[in-house]
C-alpha cells in the first residue's frame, strides 16, 4: 500500500512539533504555489479551475466541491468580501485540524491566500477552536512570520494582490463549526445559525460575500496548484479526489491521525491504526463523527473510506473521525453519551432542537437506568421525525441520525435494556474496555 | 476596572477587525478580562462592554453562551475532563472519576482550600490523546493516565501562592 502524502508531506513526528516555522515550510517547498501564482500571473478563473478539476470537497464534514463554492463568489463587486476558515474543530472524534495547525500552520496560511487570490477578498479569519489555545497562539505566530516575509499583508511578494489574515479563537460551542453560526460568532455575537438563503457567497460577514471552508480543505490547496487538480484527483478516485486525514479514535491500539488516499478499504485503516485492542473484536464504528450514523462491524469491513462507499452503506464520511468501538462496549451507554453531547449544545434557537434533543437525551437515559419503557423506542424515533428537518441548521439532524441508528442496528441490546432492566454487556467487561488507556510507548 | 495591560491585549483583538465592528472582539476581550479576575463578574461584563461600545446585555449574552466564560467564582485551577464518546472509550470517564476522588469533589465543585474546580467538558478536539484535560482554559493535557494526573496535581500544588500559570 504506497501512500502519498500530501497534507503531511515532509513532516517527521518525531520532530513534528518544533518544525512548524516558515523556515522549515519553505524547505519543504512551501509557499511554492502562491509564488508561483503571482510570477506567472495565472488568473482566478484558472484557479478555480485547477480546484474544481480537483474534484476536492469539503473537509469539513459536508463535502461539498470546493472549486464549484468558490466560484459563487461575485467576481465584481464593490465593497469587502471575506475568507474564513473553519478551526472550529469540536465534531467529537474530530481531531485532524489540530495537527495540521500544529505541525503546518503555513500550509493553510497558503491555502488560504491562495483562495483569496481566486476569490478577490482581501481580508481573512480563521476562526480556531477555543480548546486549542496553545494552536491559536502558535497560528498567530505564524502569522507574524507570513506577514514579516511579505507572504501576507499589502502588496503580497511585490505583487498587485493584498490579503490580510488575522486569528479569531471560540470559546467552547459546538455550534461554531456551522458557518453561519461562525460568522455571528466573529460578529461578536451568540454563535446561532442563520437561515439559509442567503447563503454566505451572497450575505455573510457582516453582510458582505462571505467563503468558509475547513482548515484541511485550504491545507490541500497548495499542492492542487503545483501539481495540478488531474494529479490530485488520480490520487484518490472518481469524485472523491486526492488523500484524506483520518482521525482513528476509540478502541485500537494506536489512536491518532492518519493520512491515506481517498477509497482505502475501512480494514486497512484499521490496520495501520494498530488494530483493535486487547484482541478484543470491533462491534461498530462511526466513520465520520458523532453525527454519523453508525456501522456494525460487518458492514463498515466492507467499506471503502470516501464518500460514496460510506454514504452507499448508509452513514456519512462527514469530516472523517472514526470512531471504533468493541465487543466491550454497550451501545446504549454510548448512544446516552452522544445524546447528552447534542442537548446540552443545541444553541436553543429552534424548538423542535431545543426540546427535542432533550427528549432525546431523557428517554436514552432512563433505558440504561433501567427505568426504560415498552414503547420508549418508538417514541425515540417519533421525536427525531419531530425534528429532522425541521430545523434552521444541522444539529437537529445531528442528534437524530445517531440516535435512529443505534437502534436500527443495535435494536436487540436496547429491548434487552429495557426488558431486563440491565445491560447486555457485563459492567466488569465494560469497565475492563474502557478503562484508562495506558499506549504501549508509556509502559 | 481592568489593568493597563489587558486593555492593551483588548486594544490588540480590536484592531483584527474593520474599524466599525469592535464587537467582534468581544469574545478575545472576555476570554482576556477572564484571566486577569479569575471569573466574570456583572461589573466585568459590563466594563468590557463599556470599552468596547456595546450594550451591556449583549456582552453578557455572549459571556452565558459560551462554555469556557465562568459568571461563577472558580478555583485557581480549573480542570475540565473530557468525557464525550471518543474520550471516553480510552478512560476519560475514568479519569474524571479518578479526580473526583483525589480532590474529594464533584463536578462544578471548588476544593475547601479554593485550588481546583473541576469540569465536565464537551469534545476539545484531541479525541486521539484521550483521556485529556483542560487546564485553566489554556493548557491542554495530554495521554492523562493516573501517574500523569498525580504529577499534574503535584506540580500545580507546588506553585507558590498567587502565581497564575
Amino acid at each position: 500500500m504506497s501512500v502519498q502524502p500530501i497534507l503531511t508531506a515532509g513532516i517527521d513526528p518525531a520532530t513534528a512539533d518544533a518544525t512548524w516555522h516558515l523556515d522549515d515550510y519553505v524547505r519543504r517547498g512551501g509557499y511554492a504555489a502562491l509564488r508561483k501564482i503571482l510570477a506567472e500571473n495565472i488568473t482566478p478563473e484558472a484557479v478555480i479551475n485547477e480546484v474544481k478539476k480537483s474534484s476536492l470537497r469539503g473537509r469539513g464534514g459536508a463535502g461539498f466541491p470546493s472549486g464549484l463554492k468558490w466560484s459563487f463568489m461575485p467576481r465584481v463587486y464593490a465593497g469587502a468580501k471575506y475568507l474564513c476558515c473553519n478551526s472550529d474543530e469540536g465534531e467529537p472524534g474530530t481531531f485532524k485540524d489540530r495537527d495540521l495547525l500544529r505541525y503546518n500552520p503555513h500550509q493553510v496560511i497558503e491555502g488560504m491566500a491562495i483562495a483569496a487570490y481566486a476569490m478577490g477578498t482581501e481580508r481573512g479569519y480563521n476562526y480556531i477552536h477555543g480548546e486549542v489555545w496553545e494552536l491559536y497562539s502558535r497560528f498567530e505566530e505564524a502569522l507574524a512570520e507570513a506577514r514579516a516575509a511579505g507572504l501576507i499583508g499589502q502588496n503580497i511578494l511585490g505583487s498587485a494582490f493584498s490579503f490580510e489574515l488575522f486569528a479569531h479563537h471560540g470559546y467552547g460551542a459546538y455550534i461554531c463549526g456551522e458557518e453561519t453560526a461562525l460568522l455571528d460568532s466573529i460578529e461578536g455575537k451568540k454563535g446561532q445559525p442563520r437561515y439559509k438563503p442567503p447563503f454566505p457567497a451572497s450575505f455573510g460577514l457582516y453582510g458582505k460575500p462571505t467563503t468558509i471552508n475547513n482548515t484541511e480543505t485550504f491545507a490541500a490547496v497548495p499542492w492542487i496548484i503545483i501539481n495540478g487538480g488531474e494529479k490530485y484527483l488520480e490520487l484518490g478516485k472518481a469524485n472523491n479526489g486526492g488523500t484524506k486525514l483520518f482521525s482513528v479514535s476509540g478502541h485500537v491500539v494506536r489512536p491518532g491521525n492518519y493520512e491515506v488516499p481517498m477509497g482505502l478499504p475501512f480494514a486497512e485503516l484499521l490496520k495501520m491504526a494498530g488494530g483493535m485492542r486487547g484482541g478484543r473484536k470491533l462491534k461498530a464504528c462511526i466513520p465520520g463523527g458523532s453525527s454519523a450514523p453508525v456501522l456494525p462491524a460487518e458492514i463498515v469491513m466492507d467499506c471503502t473510506m470516501d464518500y460514496d462507499s460510506i454514504a452507499k452503506a448508509g452513514s456519512m464520511l462527514g469530516s472523517g473521525a472514526v470512531i471504533v468501538m468493541d465487543e466491550s462496549t454497550c451501545m446504549v451507554r454510548a448512544l446516552e453519551r452522544l445524546s447528552y453531547f447534542y442537548f446540552e449544545e443545541s444553541c436553543g434557537q429552534c424548538t423542535p432542537c431545543r426540546e427535542g434533543t432533550g427528549w432525546l437525551y431523557r428517554v436514552v437515559h432512563r433505558i440504561e437506568h433501567g427505568q426504560g419503557r415498552q414503547d420508549d423506542l418508538d417514541l425515540l424515533n417519533s421525536v427525531t421525525d419531530n425534528i429532522m428537518g425541521r430545523t434552521i441548521c444541522a444539529l437537529g439532524d445531528a442528534a437524530s441520525l445517531p440516535v435512529r441508528s443505534f437502534i436500527k442496528h443495535f435494536k436487540s441490546e436496547f429491548e434487552y435494556h429495557i426488558e431486563h432492566k440491565k445491560c447486555l454487556v457485563p459492567p466488569e467487561v465494560q469497565r475492563e474496555g474502557s478503562k484508562i488507556y495506558v499506549r504501549p510507548s508509556q509502559c | 476596572m481592568l489593568s493597563e495591560d489587558a486593555l492593551k491585549k483588548i486594544d490588540r483583538e480590536v484592531n483584527k477587525y474593520p474599524a466599525d465592528q469592535k464587537q467582534s472582539a468581544v469574545m478575545a476581550a472576555l476570554a482576556i478580562a477572564q484571566d486577569e479576575k479569575g471569573y466574570l463578574a456583572q461589573e466585568t461584563i459590563a466594563a468590557v462592554a463599556d470599552y468596547l461600545g456595546m450594550a451591556p446585555m449583549a456582552a453578557f449574552e455572549v459571556a452565558s453562551f459560551y462554555n469556557m466564560y465562568e459568571l461563577e467564582p472558580v478555583g485557581k485551577y480549573k480542570l475540565t475532563v473530557c468525557t464525550n464518546l471518543p474520550c471516553a472509550l480510552s478512560g476519560g470517564v475514568d479519569a474524571a472519576e479518578y479526580l473526583k476522588r483525589k480532590l474529594g469533589i464533584d463536578f462544578n465543585e471548588t476544593t475547601p482550600d479554593g485550588l481546583f474546580t473541576l469540569k465536565e467538558g464537551e469534545c476539545m478536539g484531541a479525541c486521539g490523546d484521550a483521556p485529556v484535560l483542560l487546564m485553566n482554559n489554556k493548557r491542554m493535557c495530554s495521554f492523562m493516565t493516573t501517574d500523569a494526573m498525580d504529577q499534574l496535581l503535584t506540580e500545580l500544588r507546588a506553585e507558590p501562592a498567587g502565581a497564575k500559570s
